[in-house]
């Protein structure tokens, strides 16, 4: 009778529904974007990897019906590469959070960025460390009210699209919740790039992060987003970074190209061994 | 599914033609599940659907002679 | 399944430790090693860079420790056989991602080319002070199994043992080495690929739909598959049951943290591998691993010669610890004299299942190897 059925809900393990995001809280919002890109881009889903990090995004690994790798905080990125480059066919996302990816992880952030290793990075950006009770992370606002800092953020944030950009990566984009269309559209365009693209989302955390500043609910949030978000495709990243109440400037920053880690690599080995180089053979399994 | 619905608000603010509000029902979890007050005006344009962070609502046009729509909260 | 020929080095060489653990690797089907350079470790993986290109695999430098303990897990998941090559320091800072191998049972072979600490120490001289946190150096219980090569013949014979066993149990496997055995240059044979024995990934043969990731019968290790198959599974290092799925609730956490516990408890007397030399009629037995026995081996010969009744055990393997041996030993044997280079590691597992049978350690806080006559001194004290 209904064969109209929501497009997300193939890609969902709906075993595990609901989920345990809260109320307002846009990660799911990404999901749906996702899911979106993944139909429109036309990848095939089997040879699809999704690996996240710990926190309220890195969850997302658990709910995608995709062979999906919920692994250690901060390393998502390092374990994606160890799959691309064992297995060059997979198209491998990382999907983890904000303190994941920039805190704990940043060292891996710069560096995948540097080589220009073939991910696609979403960066769940909820300005806060969510799962466990709203800590600062590098991109909480200055002045923002956190449960590590009580009277205020007092340390500079993190500017994600500069940082990532200086690194090296070939794609950047921002958006926030509130652009979903934008936001799908980015994500299927990133699968269409060779190289390390990073999409950096901005959420609404409205449990911790709202609630502490008294910012609204999710909802408010995302009017605050429609609101104040402007779009400037191709703006200089250094001048994007986000205050607690300001402007949000989003749109795709960085789209250049630039041969990827494996292409170098074959390149380069190619070149130095010429007939004796050999390269990365079907691996293992029977 | 009514029931993943946490009634954050999300696709009766977003929808374009304002098709959807919250109603006075409750889920089992106690949140008020928005409901179509609308029909008439949704395009299909799922725009609730994307937004939703909870899977639980989106939108489609069922093609038929009167150019209905139907917004249908998955059961 | 036999070695893939076109990576065997097949022929007699002069090879030091840490070259031949490279080529055991090779030889036992590693095509992905990720690493970050640390003395006295760093020529196992300059040695794979030059080698794993020319028969087809990756070698990546990551940025840190932390990076290569899980890159290469990645890259099991994707298929390859992988390891990674450390000392001390890097050791620590990978005994997170050796508990996600553990929890999530991702066959691969972690190599620590043990130097003097704590913290940087002794970074160009032996010790073998890991040894204690190879087992237990990661959060929570776990089970992993460690061997102990003490030549370079062993460190290429040993590390294909390595492999085999990591694929078997689907666990990590540490491959303690120290700077000496590392750094030492001796004769090292490579038989022709049809004499090595490999194991191959346990890899499902359930079509997708039926398998799950975490099911397992009888011998309670699962079976792999990999990313790109098709199976769409989820592995995590949250507590999980059989569908990969968290699942944190203690009767979960119980059945899974006994089951990684028991795949290798169980199985503790079959991976037990030791050498044993006058056991029959001795009344102290050293007991040592690794380049620990070799001076052993020189201090048992003295005492023998002196008319001592002395027998010898060496481990190959640390972990899990044969205590079964030491049990059966202790039934009529007068004491145990334990040399390491350390200041009382391995002693303690003897004395644990020697029970009242008396041991003696013979400590060192490394930087160098024991004089034989060191040894020999407490064999003889032994004997009173």
């Amino acid at each position: 009778m209904n064969e109209f059925i929501n497009p997300v809900e193939p890609f969902l393990r709906t075993d595990r529904m609901p989920h345990i995001w809260c109320p307002g809280c846009g990660i799911g919002t990404t999901v749906n974007c996702f899911a979106r890109a993944l139909i429109e881009s036309k990848i095939d889903l089997e040879s699809l990897a999704l690996v996240s990090g710990i926190g309220c995004t890195g969850r997302v690994a658990g709910y995608v019906k995709l062979d999906s790798f919920h692994t250690t905080h901060g390393r998502a990125i390092p374990f994606a590469t160890g799959l691309k480059l064992a297995n060059p066919k997979l198209n491998v996302v990382v999907y983890s959070g904000d303190g994941d990816l920039s805190a704990i992880g940043g060292n891996h952030l710069i560096h995948a960025a540097r080589r220009n290793i073939d991910l696609k990075v979403i960066c769940v950006n909820n300005l806060i460390y969510a799962m466990t009770g709203g800590q600062t992370a590098p991109t909480t606002p200055e002045h923002a009210i956190t449960s590590t800092a009580p009277y205020g953020v007092y340390e500079p944030t993190f500017n994600l699209p500069h940082l990532v950009e200086a690194a090296g990566a070939v794609y950047v984009a921002r958006w926030t919740t509130f652009h979903v269309r934008q936001l799908a559209r980015s994500i299927a365009e990133a699968f269409n790039k060779k190289g390390f693209s990073f999409i950096e989302v901005i959420s609404p955390c409205p449990t911790l992060y709202q609630r502490r500043n008294k910012l609204g609910d999710g909802l408010e949030t995302m009017k605050y987003y429609k609101e104040k978000s402007k779009v400037k495709h191709g703006a200089p990243t250094s001048e994007v970074g986000l205050t607690m109440t300001g402007e949000i400037i989003v749109g795709k920053f960085v789209d250049r190209d630039r041969p990827d880690y494996q292409t170098m690599l074959r390149a380069q080995l190619a070149e130095s061994l010429g007939e004796r180089f050999v390269e990365q053979v079907e691996t293992v399994c029977s | 599914m009514v029931e993943r619905c946490k009634a954050c608000g999300f696709c009766v603010e977003f929808c374009p033609t304002k098709v959807l509000a919250l109603s006075s029902a409750f889920n089992s979890k106690g949140y008020h599940p928005p409901h179509v007050v609308h029909p008439e005006k949704c395009s299909g344009c799922d725009l609730c659907g994307m937004y939703c962070p909870d899977f639980a609502i989106y939108g489609y046009k069922v093609p038929n002679a009167a150019g209905q729509a139907e917004v249908q909260d998955e059961g | 399944m036999k070695a893939d020929p076109r990576a065997v080095l097949t022929g007699v060489h002069f090879l030091d430790g840490d070259h031949a653990c490279c080529e055991g690797a090779l030889a036992a089907g590693a095509r992905f090693a990720a690493g970050y350079p640390i003395t006295p470790s760093t020529e196992v993986v300059e040695r794979f860079a030059a080698r794993v290109p020319t028969v087809g695999g990756t070698f990546i430098q990551m940025e840190d420790e932390l990076a290569a303990s899980i890159t290469l897990q990645g890259a099991v998941w994707g298929g390859a056989k992988a390891f990674t090559v450390t000392s001390g320091p890097g050791f620590s800072l990978m005994m997170e991602h050796i508990g996600y191998a553990a929890m999530t049972e991702t066959p691969c072979v972690f190599v620590d080319v043990q130097r003097g600490g704590p913290s940087t120490g002794l970074p160009t001289l032996p010790a073998q002070a890991d040894m204690m946190q190879a087992r237990w150096g990661s959060h929570g219980d776990y089970e992993i199994i460690a061997l102990c090569p003490n030549s370079p013949q062993e460190c290429f014979d040993l590390t294909i043992k390595a492999f085999n066993l990591s694929e078997e149990f689907r666990v990590p496997v540490m491959f303690m080495m120290d700077e000496v055995v590392g750094h030492m240059t001796e004769k090292v044979v490579i038989p022709p690929a049809d004499q090595i024995e490999v194991v191959p990934r346990r890899h499902t043969h359930k079509p997708v739909g039926e398998y799950l990731p975490y099911e397992t019968n009888g011998d309670m290790v699962p079976e792999i598959a990999h990313a790109g198959e098709g199976y769409k599974f989820h592995i995590t290092g949250l507590t999980h049951d059989e569908r990969g799925y968290p699942n944190m609730t203690p009767p979960v956490q119980d059945k899974l943290v006994r089951r990684l516990q028991n795949k290798i408890r169980n199985a503790a007397d079959r991976i037990a591998l030791y050498e044993e030399e006058n056991l029959q009629d001795a009344e102290v037995v050293v007991v040592s691993y690794g380049i620990t026995s070799r001076v052993a081996q020189r201090a048992i010969e003295m005492a023998r010669a002196k008319g001592l009744p002395v027998g010898k055990l060496r481990l190959i393997t640390a972990w899990p610890f044969p205590e079964t041996k030491i049990r059966e030993l202790s039934a009529y044997v007068r004491a145990f004299v334990v040399p390491e280079l350390n200041l009382g590691q391995m002693v303690r597992e003897v004395e644990r299942a020697a029970c009242k049978v008396k041991t003696f350690g013979v400590p060192h806080a490394g930087g160098s190897v024991h004089h034989p006559e060191d040894i020999l001194k407490v064999i003889v004290e032994a004997m009173r």
